[in-house]
């Protein structure tokens, strides 16, 4: 924690600070503002109620007006301080707005009813968390079947690629056969084409696979990536030869040496590709935008889509949902991300 | 039985040929030694042997049974590398029973052969660290326990021990012969070293560009060498060689290339009158003689206090080193005079280094 700390608080040293200090810690401070800013912002958003986001000018904080439920009226009523007039300085509750007048009502005496300028009241508001927003998610729509969907298909595809792109970087590494340079420049000429030249023909296929509509669809054909087989095989490239001699002397089946050798070997490279691999499942909208149409099958992010209508946009929804969405990946990120370095110093360099 | 024959045995990357037909008997329960410096081979057919080296020609027989087509998992073998091999995310105490799960070997007859091994090697307090934990020696030991504990036919090393440092490559060298004693299997043993083929080996394969230039015991190629090349690499230091013409009338009589003349023994060797001859004689067996026939200009001298290296060149500037007992006045800059028995003496043919030696 000191370490942390004294990281944190570092100089340039000496008993003032240097002009170096001022610039870097105002650089680092800008960074860190356009960094978190947004997602401040949309945390703090996300608890605000429909009516306070649409509020002109915008407040940092989530607002909300203070209501009153009295004897005789059905809904709870909404606060106002008076600022003018006879009754300045008290707080009234309002029946409801006729023009440029209010009738009002104070909570100490129901019965009688004031009429007020409307330009000599303000709201009484009070800092609430609408946490309604996040309720509804669960209530109102669904989602945790969302949810699940997307972790399902992020978790599958991961584990399918990196089983796969593991097993071919590893045939691309430590086997010698005939046109084994021809398939790795397939591999890597595959990163030339971009996605959606292939989206068509793709969606084509899934199609006649009947996979249309279905989670599998998302899931098989990003199975395979050019990038995760060449990230594994520069890694796989480092592990000795001998190594391998000596667990074929070993008596172990290449299956074996795959699993128990390479594999476990690799582990640095593998967790850089899980990472990068969660998170382009978990991000991913165009392709499952064009297989999942029902909306039983869709991802979080497709339920975000939904949720912006051509009409209108329920906007406190969508940020609340943008929040969980945002929290799993962060997750992730937060814990995986030392191996990011790691993996991806150690595949440059033997 | 292991006894391993190679018959004609050949390798070829391509168009280069790098393992020229080797024939070999190596019965069982010997200690060979292939040597022979960097690029002849050695490890080539080591590989080849153990497996994971195809053939391109010829066969291996282990044990009478001819195993070309058989993968070197099922060859019966061990092999202990250069660079050691240890897996890396594995304790000493899973790379030693690595290879006997992959055989399917109870657990408990695992643990008390690891245990065995273990003891016998001295690496029991070692079994639950990495081997990135391990000193270099240690992790030599861990290598050879991992060939050990399977009980192979055969142990294959390549150049165990180049890795470690001269100390403890003295040390170990008695341990691998000491595990030879105890074990009694077919060892085969490659190294650059000659020191380490005539010290621990039965038998020396000495190999030079995918050729094997002669196979026998190590006194036998250190006294009676097949050709200039094994006279040269067998021995430390190295034979002294002298170039010269056999007499045309008299072939007893050598003219050095110097000038000098000297006197060949008149039986032992084949030499013809008028042959280019190369002498070959050990820096042991040369004398400092006032009447010796060869002039030396001497450059440097090696005091051990035990013993003492003369290191010169003759006239022609043909390199000539001199090992005597005790201390020596001799300096450098002097010229001296050296001269040996004839009984010591090695005469190979010039042209195409085979020693003239008969019988």
């Amino acid at each position: 924690m000191s370490r942390t700390l004294a990281f944190l608080t570092a100089t340039r040293g000496g008993a003032r600070l240097h002009w170096t200090d001022w610039a870097s810690y105002g650089y680092l401070f800008l960074g860190v503002f356009l960094m978190f800013f947004p997602v401040v912002w949309l945390v703090l958003s996300s608890f605000k109620t429909e009516a306070d986001l649409q509020r002109y000018p915008p407040t940092f904080l989530p607002y909300q007006q203070q209501t009153i439920t009295l004897d005789g009226y059905a809904d709870p009523l909404p606060l106002f301080e008076i600022t003018g007039g006879e009754h300045e300085g008290k707080i009234l509750a309002q029946l409801r707005r006729v023009g440029l007048r209010a009738q009002m009502v104070d909570p100490a005496d129901p019965e009688t009813r004031l009429t007020i300028d409307i330009g000599d009241r303000v709201p009484v508001e009070r800092f609430t968390l609408a946490t309604e927003n996040y309720s509804d998610l669960f209530g109102r729509f669904n989602f945790l079947l969302y949810f699940w969907n997307s972790t399902f298909i992020t978790v599958t595809a991961t584990l399918i690629m990196l089983l796969t792109n593991s097993m071919a970087a590893f045939a691309l590494s430590k086997y010698q056969f005939r046109g084994r340079t021809v398939v790795l420049l397939l591999v890597i000429g595959t990163l030339m084409i971009p996605q959606t030249v292939v989206l068509v023909p793709l969606f084509l296929i899934v199609t006649e696979l009947g996979m249309f509509n279905s989670l599998w669809g998302v899931i098989i054909p990003g199975a395979a990536t050019p990038t995760g087989v060449f990230l594994l095989r520069q890694y796989m490239l480092t592990i000795p030869d001998e190594i391998l001699d000596a667990a074929r002397m070993d008596k172990a089946s290449e299956w074996k040496i795959y699993w128990r050798i390479i594999l476990p070997l690799s582990a640095p490279a593998i967790a850089v590709l899980a990472i990068l691999a969660i998170m382009w499942r978990w991000n991913d909208f165009l392709w499952p935008l064009i297989v999942l149409t029902q909306s039983e099958n869709f991802t979080l992010q497709l339920a975000l889509n939904s949720f912006q209508g051509e009409l209108q946009t329920q906007w406190s929804a969508l940020l609340a949902m943008t929040v969980l969405t945002l929290l799993p990946i962060a997750m992730v990120f937060m814990f995986l991300q030392k191996y990011i370095a790691t993996g991806i110093a150690s595949t440059g360099g033997k | 039985m292991a006894a391993i024959e190679l018959r004609e045995v050949r390798k070829a990357y391509g168009a280069a040929e790098v393992i020229k037909g080797i024939d070999l008997q190596i019965a069982h329960g010997e200690f060979c030694v292939f040597v022979g410096p960097s690029g002849c081979g050695k490890s080539t057919l080591l590989r080849m042997i153990s497996g994971l080296e195809d053939i391109s020609g010829g066969d291996i027989a282990i044990g009478g049974e001819v195993v070309n087509d058989i993968p070197a998992a099922d060859r019966g073998l061990a092999m202990v590398f250069q660079s050691y091999a240890l897996y890396p995310h594995m304790t000493v105490r899973q790379n030693l029973s690595f290879g006997l799960e992959n055989i399917n070997t109870p657990k408990g007859e695992i643990a008390a052969k690891v245990g065995e091994v273990a003891r016998m090697l001295q690496i029991e307090q070692l079994l639950d660290r990495r081997p990135k934990d391990l000193s270099g020696g240690q992790r030599q030991r861990v290598a050879i326990g991992r060939a050990v504990v399977r009980e192979p036919r055969v142990f294959l090393f390549d150049e165990p021990l180049s890795n470690l440092d001269a100390e403890l490559r003295v040390d170990m060298r008695g341990e691998i012969a000491a595990l030879h004693r105890r074990l009694g299997n077919t060892m085969i043993y490659v190294t650059h070293d000659q020191v380490e083929a005539m010290t621990m080996a039965d038998k020396i394969a000495v190999l030079r560009l995918g050729k094997l230039e002669q196979f026998g015991r190590p006194l036998d190629l250190y006294n009676r060498p097949a050709n200039l090349f094994v006279a040269g690499f067998i021995g430390s230091p190295k034979m002294n060689f002298l170039t010269g013409q056999v007499d045309p009338g008299d072939r007893t009589l050598l003219h050095l290339d110097t000038g000098e003349m000297l006197r060949l023994p008149a039986a032992g060797f084949g030499q013809v009158a008028g042959e280019k001859v190369t002498l070959g004689i050990r820096p042991n067996h040369l004398r400092v003689a006032e009447d010796g026939p060869v002039t030396v200009h001497v450059r440097s001298v090696e005091q051990l206090g035990g013993e003492s290296y003369v290191y010169g060149a003759t006239a022609t500037g043909a390199p000539v080193t001199v090992h005597s007992p005790g201390q020596t006045r001799i300096a450098m800059d002097e010229t001296i005079r050296v001269g040996g028995n004839e009984s010591d003496i090695h005469l190979f043919d010039s042209e195409s280094g085979l020693s003239l030696r008969e019988g």
